[in-house]
C-alpha cells in the first residue's frame, strides 16, 4: 500500500468548516467552507492579500486558525502538529534545502518516517524517474534551473504519499513558457498520482487550466465557489466577472421580471433577458466579449443596437473590438478571426447586440 | 551570483583606491614594516637563521606553552559555541524591537574596559570572594573551590569577554535563514528536534565558523585576562612579553610572534577553503 509511487487507490476528501482568521482587528479569513473532493484539484485565486496563503498556511499548520474545523478524510487534523499531518506542500519559493543533494531532498520525509535505507533508495530513485531528473540526484538545488527546482519540490512533496497536497504560487517565479510547461506537467502529475490538490495562484488562467473546481477570495472571504465555465458564464457578483476574463458590466436602473423579462441600463439602454436571471435579481448586468455580436449576426438578435467601433485590435488568434453605443455605454466584444472574416475598422458605425441568453444579473 | 557581484565591485573601485591611502598611511609604517623587521629578527641567531625556530620547536617548555595556548582557545570557543548558539537562536527569534534591545545588551559589557571586567572576575572568584561565600553560605560546599590558580578563572573570563563575538555572526546568519525552510521540514515530516538538528543547525553552521574563527584567533592573542587570572600556567602572549621586555631575547620573542602569526593565517586560510568549498557545492555562504 505505501510501496513505490504508484497510484494512490483515491486522494483524500478535504471538508474546510467555518475557518476563521482573525488578526485583531483585520479579518484574513472570513468563516470559509469547502468542500473538495477526493481526487479533486481545487484552485484558490484572488488577488494579493485576499487571504489566499492565509488559508492554505492554516491546512499546512504554520498558522494558527481563530476558529473552524479542517477534516481530511472526515479526520480532524488542525489539532495534530505540522508533522504529523501527513500534508505534501509545494513552497513558493520551493524551500528546497540548499546544504542537501536533489536525492537527499526527496529522501528527506522517508528517513524522518523511518523507512529503511533500502527502500528509501528505491522509493528515490522511481520519483526521479517520475520528474525525469536521474540525472541531477547528486546535484545541489542551487545548481538547478527553475523549472528543475519545481519538479524536485513536486517529487520532494508527493514521495511519501500525502493525503492532499497543497500548492502556494508554484509557479510564480518562472517565466512564461516554462510556466506553461510546468502546468501541464503538475496536471500530468496530478493525474496521475489522483491525488487531492489545493493550489493558490493569482493567475485565473492557470487555475482554469489546472482545476476542475475554483474559489475566489476576496477580503478574507470566498466570494464564489464553481467549475471554471460556472464561475465564466455565470459569475454571481461584479468581482467575480471582473476577475475572470474580461466583461462588459452596467448598472441596472430598471428591472422588470416575467416572461417578457428585460433590464435597463445606465444611459437608457433597454434589453431583453433570460427570464430565469432576471427572477435572481441583482444590481448589474454582465455581458462577455464573445457574446457581443457584430454585423450580420447582430442583426437576428433581440437586443441589437447601433454604435461606432472605437477601437479595434487584431492580436494573435482574435480580435478585440470596442464599441460605443450613443447614449455613451462602452463594452468589448470580441470574435475569432476565420476565413473569410471580416475586420471592422475604427470609426464605423456597425449593428451590435447579444442573446437574453448571454446577459448575467449580478451583484 | 556571489563572482557577479564581485566583478561589479571590482569594477567600481577602479579610480577610487587612494580612498585606501589614510589606512594604508596608518598601516604600512605602524604594522607592515613593524612586522617584518619582527620576521626578519626571528631568522637571526649566532648558529644559523632558523636557531630560534629550532628551539621553540625543540623546547620542552615551549612546546607546552604553544599547546597549552592551542588547547585554551579550543575550549573558549567550543564553551562559547554551546552557550552563545541558544542566545543567538532566541534574539533572531524575538520580535525586532527586543531583538534590538537585545543585542545592545549584548554589546554592554564593551563600556568597561577589559582589565577591569577581568579584575572584577579576580574578586568574583576569588577565594573569600563573593561566589564561594555564597555557595558555602548555602550548604553546597563544604570548602571553597579553587578557581584562580588552574585555569579554571581565566576560561571563564575569557568565555564571558568573547560571547559577543560569537553570538553576532550567529544571529547574522540565522537572520537569512528563510523560515520556510522550517517549514517545509515540518511539513514533511520532521519533529521539532529534526528541523533544528537536520535542517537548522547545517544552514547556521557558516555563521558558527565565523564565530568561532573569531573567537579562537583572538583568544591565541589574549594578554590581560591570562596574566591576572592565568596562575602558574603560561599563555603564548605571556611568554612572548616575557622573552621581549624582561629578557630581552628579541630574537626568540618574534620567532615565537611568527609562529604565532603563520598558525593564525593558516586556520583563517582553513576557513576560507571550507566556505568556498561549501559555497560551490551548496549555496550556503
Amino acid at each position: 500500500m505505501m510501496m513505490g509511487i504508484g497510484k494512490i487507490k483515491a486522494g483524500c476528501a478535504v471538508a474546510i468548516r467555518e475557518l476563521t482568521k482573525e488578526y485583531y482587528p483585520i479579518v484574513a479569513v472570513a468563516p470559509t467552507s469547502v468542500d473538495v473532493a477526493s481526487g479533486g484539484f481545487f484552485a484558490i485565486i484572488g488577488p494579493s492579500g485576499s487571504g489566499k496563503s492565509t488559508l492554505l498556511g492554516i491546512l499546512a499548520g504554520y498558522v494558527q486558525p481563530t476558529a473552524g474545523r479542517v477534516e481530511v478524510n472526515g479526520k480532524d487534523i488542525l489539532s495534530e502538529p505540522m508533522y504529523r499531518r501527513n500534508i505534501g506542500m509545494v513552497f513558493q519559493n520551493y524551500a528546497l534545502f540548499p546544504h542537501m543533494t536533489v536525492a537527499e531532498n526527496i529522501a528527506f520525509p522517508l528517513k524522518m518516517r523511518g523507512l529503511q535505507k533500502a527502500q528509501v533508495t528505491e522509493r528515490v530513485r522511481q520519483s526521479l524517474a517520475m520528474v525525469r531528473l536521474e540525472q541531477y540526484r547528486d546535484r545541489k538545488p542551487g545548481m538547478l534551473s527553475g523549472g528543475q527546482q519545481q519538479r524536485v519540490a513536486l517529487a520532494r512533496a508527493a514521495i511519501y504519499q500525502p493525503s492532499l497536497l497543497l500548492m502556494d504560487e508554484p509557479l510564480g517565479a518562472l517565466d512564461k513558457n516554462l510556466r506553461d510547461e510546468m502546468q501541464e506537467e503538475i496536471k500530468r502529475f496530478q493525474q496521475e498520482l489522483g491525488i487531492t490538490v489545493i493550489y493558490v495562484t493569482h493567475d485565473q488562467q492557470e487555475a482554469a487550466f489546472l482545476a476542475d473546481r475554483i474559489g475566489i477570495m476576496k477580503d478574507g472571504a470566498m466570494v464564489q465557489i464553481g467549475t471554471p465555465r460556472e464561475l465564466y458564464e455565470r459569475p454571481t457578483s461584479r468581482f467575480v466577472a471582473g476577475f475572470l476574463g474580461e466583461a462588459s458590466v452596467f448598472a441596472i436602473t430598471g428591472l422588470s421580471a416575467g416572461s417578457e423579462a428585460s433590464a435597463t441600463i445606465e444611459g437608457g439602454l433597454s434589453m431583453r433577458i433570460n427570464p430565469a436571471n432576471a427572477a435572481r435579481g441583482g444590481k448589474y448586468v454582465c455581458i462577455r466579449p464573445e457574446n457581443v455580436m457584430i454585423g450580420q449576426e447582430a442583426a437576428r438578435l433581440p437586443n441589437v443596437y447601433e454604435g461606432v467601433i472605437t477601437e479595434s485590435l487584431y492580436t494573435a488568434g482574435s480580435v478585440r473590438y470596442r464599441i460605443t453605443a450613443p447614449a455613451g455605454q462602452s463594452l468589448v466584444s470580441r470574435a475569432l478571426p476565420h476565413t473569410g472574416f471580416q475586420l471592422y475598422e475604427t470609426g464605423r458605425t456597425v449593428k451590435f447586440g447579444w442573446s437574453p441568453d448571454d446577459v448575467c444579473v449580478i451583484n | 551570483m556571489g563572482g557577479h557581484l564581485e566583478k561589479r565591485r571590482s569594477r567600481g573601485l577602479n579610480g577610487h583606491l587612494w580612498l585606501l591611502l589614510p589606512a594604508a598611511l596608518l598601516i604600512l609604517p605602524f604594522f607592515v614594516w613593524p612586522s617584518v623587521l619582527i620576521i626578519g629578527k626571528s631568522f637571526s641567531g649566532d648558529t644559523g637563521p632558523f636557531e630560534q625556530y629550532r628551539i621553540v620547536f625543540a623546547n620542552p617548555g615551549i612546546r607546552t606553552v604553544l599547546a597549552y595556548t592551542f588547547y585554551v582557545s579550543a575550549v573558549v570557543t567550543g564553551i562559547t559555541l554551546v552557550i552563545g548558539y541558544p542566545v543567538a537562536f532566541v534574539v533572531t527569534h524575538l520580535p525586532k524591537k527586543i531583538a534590538a534591545i537585545c543585542v545592545a545588551l549584548i554589546f554592554l559589557p564593551f563600556w568597561v574596559s577589559t582589565v577591569i571586567r577581568t579584575f572584577a572576575w579576580m574578586i568574583i572568584l576569588a577565594r573569600k570572594g563573593p561566589l564561594n561565600e555564597s555557595l558555602l553560605a548555602i550548604g553546597i560546599l563544604s570548602q571553597p573551590l579553587r578557581l584562580l590558580d588552574n585555569g579554571v578563572g581565566m576560561i571563564l573570563a575569557m568565555v564571558y569577554i568573547q560571547i559577543p563575538f560569537m553570538v553576532i555572526p550567529l544571529i547574522n546568519t540565522m537572520r537569512t535563514i528563510d523560515p520556510s525552510y522550517m517549514r517545509a521540514a515540518a511539513i514533511l515530516g520532521a519533529n521539532p528536534f529534526s528541523q533544528i538538528v537536520r535542517v537548522y543547525f547545517p544552514l547556521s553552521l557558516p555563521g558558527a565558523m565565523v564565530g568561532s574563527i573569531l573567537v579562537f584567533i583572538s583568544s591565541l592573542g589574549f594578554f590581560v585576562t591570562p596574566s591576572l587570572l592565568g596562575g602558574s600556567r603560561t599563555m603564548l602572549s605571556i611568554l612572548i612579553n616575557q622573552q621581549a621586555s624582561r629578557l630581552l631575547n628579541w630574537p626568540l620573542a618574534s620567532a615565537l610572534a611568527t609562529v604565532a602569526l603563520v598558525l593564525t593565517a593558516a586556520l583563517f586560510l582553513i576557513y576560507k577553503m571550507v566556505r568556498r568549498a561549501a559555497a560551490t557545492s551548496g549555496g550556503i555562504a
